[in-house]
C-alpha cells in the first residue's frame, strides 16, 4: 500500500539528460518516478529542489508524453546555479505540476476566459520566456487545428536565441517563425528591434485569434498593447506571470498579485481585467 | 510614370487612407528605385535629401566605428520608411542606411516635399503628422530596447 506524499515533500527524480542551451541556460531532463509524475499541461511549473541549497519554481519546457520532463533553467541565483550544475545521474527534488496551463485545444481558457475556437494562434516570447511555451508550440505545430500558428521571438543577441533547433523544426512544420534581436552580431540578417515590431510583418487574422505571451513583464505589457492595436481581443491574450512562488499550493501567499495567487491562479492568466490593471500599478 | 509612382505612394502604409490628391502630390516628387545588396541609401554626414518608402527588402540602419566596421542599429522592413533627417536642420544624415539584399523603394525628393508642404499647409500637416507617428513609434521601440529586457537578471 503506497502512502501519499505530503504536498510539501519533494519526490526524488533523477537527472537523465542535461543540455546546455545558452551560456547561462541549461535544460535538465528528469525522469519521473511514476507515470503520474509525467502528467502536466504546457504552461505549468514544478518546484525543483537542489538539496542543501533551496527550491525554485521552474516551468516545464518539454511536451506532455515525453519520457523525460524538461526544465529549462537560467543560472541567475544560488538555487538555479546549483540546479544548472546538476549532472546526469544526480537527484533533484520535484514537487508539482502546479498552476494553470496555456489552454491550447478545446475547452475554456484560463480563469474562464474565451477558449481556443480554432482561430489563429500568435505566440510571443522574450528571452527565456520561450521555455514555458515550448510544449504548447509543439502541440500547435502538429497542425491539427484549422488556424495558423505564428511564433515571434525576441532575444538580446543571436547567441541568446533559445531553442534554435526547435524554431527551425517548427518552421519546417508550417509555423510562421520570426526572431528579432536587440543587438545583432556579424552576419545577422534577420530583424533587429523590439519583438512587437514583428507583429507588423506577421500574417494572422485577429478575429478569434488567441495570443500566448511570456517574457519580462515590461515586454508582456508592450506586447499586449500591440496585439490589441492589431485587433486581438484582450480576453484572448494569455500571459504567463511569475512572482515569488514558494509553496505552489496557494497556502503561503508569497506569490500574491492583487487578488491572484499566481502559483494557483497562474502562472497563465488572461491579460484582460485584473492583470492588465495590476501590471499598470506603480509599486515600490 | 507619375501616375504609377502616385499609386505606389498611395499604397504605402505611411500614406494609407490619405485622399488621392495628397498621394499624387507626394508622387510628383517621387521615383521608383532599385538598390543592390549592400548599396548605401544614406551616408552619415551627407546632406539629407530623400525620404525612402521601402517597398521590398530590408534596410539596415548602421553607424560606422573605426576598427569595428558597421554597427547595426536597426533593420527596417518593407512597408516602413527610411530617412527623416531632412525635416529639421542641419539636414544631414546621422546614420548610414544599407540595403540588406535587393531593395525596392520609392525615393521622394525632400526639397520638393518641403516646398509642397510650405505651399499647402494642410498637406504639410498631414505629412508631418504621419512622419511624426513613425518617429514616435521608433523612439518608443528604442526606449524599450534601452531597458535591456533580456539581459542578465531580467525576468522571463
Amino acid at each position: 500500500m503506497s502512502r501519499a506524499l505530503h504536498p510539501l515533500a519533494p519526490r526524488l527524480w533523477r537527472v537523465a539528460s542535461r543540455t546546455v542551451e545558452l551560456a547561462d541556460v541549461v535544460t535538465l531532463g528528469v525522469e519521473p518516478d511514476t507515470d503520474a509524475g509525467a502528467r502536466f499541461r504546457p504552461g505549468q511549473f514544478n518546484m525543483l529542489s537542489a538539496f542543501g541549497v533551496g527550491e525554485a519554481a521552474i516551468s516545464v519546457s518539454s511536451r506532455p508524453g515525453d519520457n523525460l520532463v524538461g526544465h529549462t533553467i537560467r543560472d541567475v541565483g544560488p538555487v538555479t546555479h546549483a540546479l544548472a550544475l546538476a549532472r546526469v545521474g544526480d537527484v533533484v527534488g520535484v514537487r508539482g505540476p502546479f498552476g494553470t496551463d496555456w489552454g491550447v485545444g478545446p475547452g475554456p481558457g484560463p480563469d474562464g476566459s474565451p477558449g481556443d475556437d480554432g482561430g489563429d494562434v500568435v505566440v510571443v516570447a522574450g528571452g527565456i520566456g520561450l521555455a514555458p511555451l515550448r510544449g504548447a508550440i509543439d502541440l500547435l505545430a502538429e497542425g491539427r487545428r484549422p488556424g495558423s500558428t505564428t511564433v515571434l521571438v525576441g532575444a538580446r543577441s543571436p547567441d541568446q536565441v533559445l531553442f534554435a533547433d526547435d524554431l527551425a523544426r517548427w518552421s519546417r512544420a508550417g509555423v510562421q517563425v520570426e526572431v528579432t534581436v536587440d543587438v545583432p552580431g556579424p552576419g545577422w540578417t534577420g530583424p533587429v528591434g523590439v519583438v512587437t515590431g514583428l507583429l507588423d510583418r506577421t500574417r494572422f487574422d485577429p478575429t478569434g485569434a488567441v495570443a500566448l505571451v511570456c517574457g519580462p513583464e515590461i515586454m508582456i505589457r508592450f506586447t499586449a498593447r500591440a496585439l490589441m492595436a492589431r485587433g486581438v481581443d484582450p480576453d484572448r491574450i494569455r500571459v504567463s506571470l511569475e512572482r515569488n512562488m514558494q509553496c505552489g499550493l496557494g497556502w503561503c501567499g508569497h506569490c500574491q498579485l492583487g487578488p491572484l495567487l499566481l502559483c494557483r491562479d497562474g502562472p497563465v492568466v488572461p491579460y484582460a481585467g485584473v492583470v492588465e490593471t495590476l501590471l499598470r500599478q506603480r509599486q515600490r | 510614370m507619375r501616375e504609377d509612382v502616385g499609386a505606389v505612394v498611395a499604397a504605402h502604409p505611411l500614406f494609407a487612407g490619405l485622399p488621392g490628391p495628397v498621394a499624387d502630390l507626394v508622387g510628383s516628387c517621387a521615383r521608383n528605385v532599385a538598390l543592390a545588396d549592400g548599396a548605401l541609401l544614406l551616408r552619415e554626414g551627407e546632406p539629407a535629401d530623400t525620404l525612402y518608402l521601402i517597398r521590398r527588402g530590408t534596410v539596415s540602419i548602421e553607424v560606422h566605428a573605426p576598427g569595428r566596421g558597421p554597427i547595426v542599429v536597426e533593420h527596417v522592413p518593407a512597408g516602413h520608411v527610411v530617412g527623416w533627417s531632412w525635416i529639421v536642420p542641419p539636414r544631414v544624415w546621422h546614420f548610414d542606411a544599407r540595403a540588406l539584399g535587393p531593395v525596392g523603394a520609392v525615393a521622394v525628393d525632400a526639397q520638393c516635399l518641403r516646398d509642397k508642404a510650405t505651399d499647402d499647409p494642410a498637406f504639410g500637416y498631414q505629412l508631418m503628422s504621419r512622419l511624426f507617428g513613425i518617429v514616435v513609434e521608433r523612439l518608443q521601440a528604442t526606449r524599450v530596447r534601452l531597458l535591456d529586457l533580456y539581459g542578465p537578471g531580467s525576468g522571463g
